[in-house]
């Protein structure tokens, strides 16, 4: 049953994972995600699942490549450089179509960075961190309820595409406490169901060896690999056009654009009320699917704008998206901070107006 | 008259994608025949990783997967989890277990793992075409050591088996060579032991099989059978280390 409750991010997000079907959790603690496994080592083993403490990040992908290619559902969870460290498996698993569902609870970087909220695994999210031709799906939640509805979502749909789905998060919604409606328990999958459901899983093929599988990525034959890589993008071709997923605000008549995502959006609008009672009309584009890239949305932007300012806690990793979306059409702008810094609202309104009136003149 | 030797339904029936002479074509066989006469092809699943043997999968009749280098004990820890009643097996080699993988192998057998690995030692990285390991031999002669490894630039060769008996929850550990008939037999019985340790959930179950590879070392078949008697029983001893007192 739906239920409403106060909970803090990390631990909602636990639970939406389990919600949404996923039984197989393997974490390694990094700071601020330490919550996740923290709460999965209690609750997971509840509903028939298993929780595991990997030796490594490395260790904690290939675990849940193993369960997935098995046919269970898992559920990964870690922080920008734990990410990072991830990038081998994830590339692994696109080529090997296993589904997984990949928690992202980003921090500052480069290097070990910082702890604080950061957005600069844009790039590597989007981009594919890893080796190869391959794509992962990426959503970025802006609020703990929409993070808890996308990971419950991510379940399924990673079965569906048979690939890892990426839920890009920070540290402020992994720390920070809202009331959230949880969903409902999805129906639990019989362990003697996982062959008619994955056919193709690893789960020892019983009385006839007709039914044998493997779970594989190496393709040493050129043409079998090419061949490989060109179906994977029909895939992704149609991934492209089904996962778009963004939510537009007041682009008939505004004079700025806005493009931020996650947290940073929600400051944005923030800031976009601030600069009303200025009597400065500012619009946003919020990607929720960073991959695939909204890109359709910026038609919608009107010749009323004089700007396009992209606000990132990044040093504009995302631009280059927004310059894809926008062409020639219109000026672009970066508003940032990084490091771990937080962009306040009044920040972001009095930059964004600074902006918009040096074009004026 | 019933045969007294048949194929295994274990072994696909094709040509396997060996060096003439390599000793991968024995240690497939053993398990496989192993998994065949405990009526377990059906129930087993396999993972083979990066290596001459990551498209074992092509030869041994069970349901397997591949998997990035070293990963395969974590990979096989997370198919254990979906899976408690299989029989779940690594097959590595030495390169991969014993190098870029000690991580994942250590903490298998340090958790107890009801999974058993079979471990490939002959001394040498065999795909990317004889590079050291961190098991070759002193003196012995690589592409990127081809005055003969020295101790004091490269550290002396891991005893991988002694290493992970010092692990308590790892409780079946034998060491096997490929060399001779007599020894070939003793390894099946250590293929056997390992699934025996891993049914009766004892724990983590190990077995490293001194295996050739005459390509890479630049010797005849011949010859290499004798090479793995002279240099490396010598260093690497053969026998049990460690078995619990449930299995003969």
């Amino acid at each position: 049953m739906s239920e409403k409750v106060l909970m803090k991010g990390n631990e909602a997000f636990s639970e939406a994972a389990i919600r949404g079907g996923s039984r197989y959790y393997f974490g390694y603690p990094i700071t601020p995600q330490n919550e996740i496994p923290e709460y999965m080592s209690q609750e997971i083993p509840k509903y028939g699942g298993a929780f595991l403490q990997a030796e490594s990040e490395l260790g904690a992908i290939n675990m849940a490549y193993g369960a997935a290619a098995a046919g269970g559902r898992a559920f990964i969870s870690s922080s920008s450089p734990g990410i990072a460290l991830m990038q081998e498996g994830i590339s692994f698993m696109c080529s090997a179509e296993v589904p997984l569902v990949i928690l992202n609870v980003s921090r500052g970087g480069p290097g070990i960075g910082g702890i604080h909220p950061g957005q600069a695994d844009y790039n590597q999210a989007t981009r594919g961190g890893g080796n190869g031709d391959y794509k992962v799906p990426v959503f970025a939640p802006s609020s703990i309820q929409e993070a808890v509805d996308l990971i419950y979502e991510a379940v399924e749909l990673a079965d569906y595409w048979q690939n890892p789905i990426m839920i890009f998060a920070d540290g402020i919604l992994a720390q920070m406490m809202e009331p959230v409606i949880l969903p409902e328990f999805k129906p639990e999958i019989k362990y003697e169901d996982i062959k008619k459901l994955k056919p193709w899983a690893i789960t020892g093929y019983g009385d006839d060896d007709a039914n044998r599988v493997t779970v594989k990525s190496l393709r040493m034959q050129p043409e079998d690999l090419e061949q490989h890589v060109d179906y994977l993008f029909e895939k992704y071709a149609k991934a492209e056009k089904e996962l778009v997923r963004v939510e537009t605000l007041g682009l008939e008549d505004a004079e700025i654009v806005f493009v931020a995502f996650g947290t940073t959006a929600r400051i944005t609008k923030e800031a976009i009320e601030l600069l009303a009672e200025e009597g400065i009309k500012a619009g946003l584009i919020r990607p929720i699917s960073l991959w695939p890239f909204p890109y359709n949305a910026f038609d919608q932007i009107s010749d009323k704008t004089k700007v396009v300012i992209s606000a990132e806690m990044s040093m504009g990793q995302m631009m280059q998206d927004v310059k894809i979306g926008i062409g020639k059409r219109f000026p672009i702008e970066l508003i940032n901070r990084t490091g771990g810094i937080i962009p306040t609202s009044l920040e972001i309104a009095q930059r964004a107006s600074e902006i918009l009136r040096t074009i004026n003149n | 008259m019933e045969p007294v030797y048949t194929y295994t339904k274990g072994m696909v029936r094709t040509e396997t994608s060996y060096c003439p002479g390599c000793t991968h074509g024995i240690s497939h066989r053993l398990i496989m025949e192993t998994l065949d006469e405990m009526g377990k092809l059906g129930e087993t699943i396999g993972v083979a990783p990066i290596g001459c043997s990551v498209q074992a999968h092509k030869f041994m009749n069970v349901d397997m997967c591949e998997s990035a280098h070293g990963r395969a004990p974590a990979v096989a820890t997370g198919i254990r989890r979906v899976h408690p009643d299989k029989l779940v097996f690594t097959y590595q080699g030495d390169g991969d277990l014993a190098s870029i993988g000690t991580n994942e192998i250590i903490h298998m057998a340090s958790r107890g793992e009801r999974i058993s690995t079979f471990f490939i030692n002959n001394g040498i990285y065999g795909m990317t075409g004889g590079q050291m390991a961190p098991t070759t031999l002193i003196g012995q002669r690589t592409t990127t050591s081809t005055a003969g490894r020295m101790e004091e630039q490269t550290g002396a060769p891991m005893r991988v088996c002694e290493l992970l008996a010092t692990l308590p929850r790892a409780v079946y550990i034998e060491r096997v060579a490929l060399d001779t008939p007599a020894n070939i037999n003793r390894a099946k019985r250590a293929v056997r032991r390992a699934f025996e340790v891993q049914e009766k959930g004892l724990g983590f179950s190990f077995v490293e099989f001194l295996s050739t590879c005459p390509t890479n070392w630049g010797v005849t078949p011949v010859d290499a059978m004798k090479w793995v008697g002279e240099k490396m029983i010598p260093y690497y001893p053969l026998g049990v280390f460690k078995k619990p007192e449930e299995v003969r």
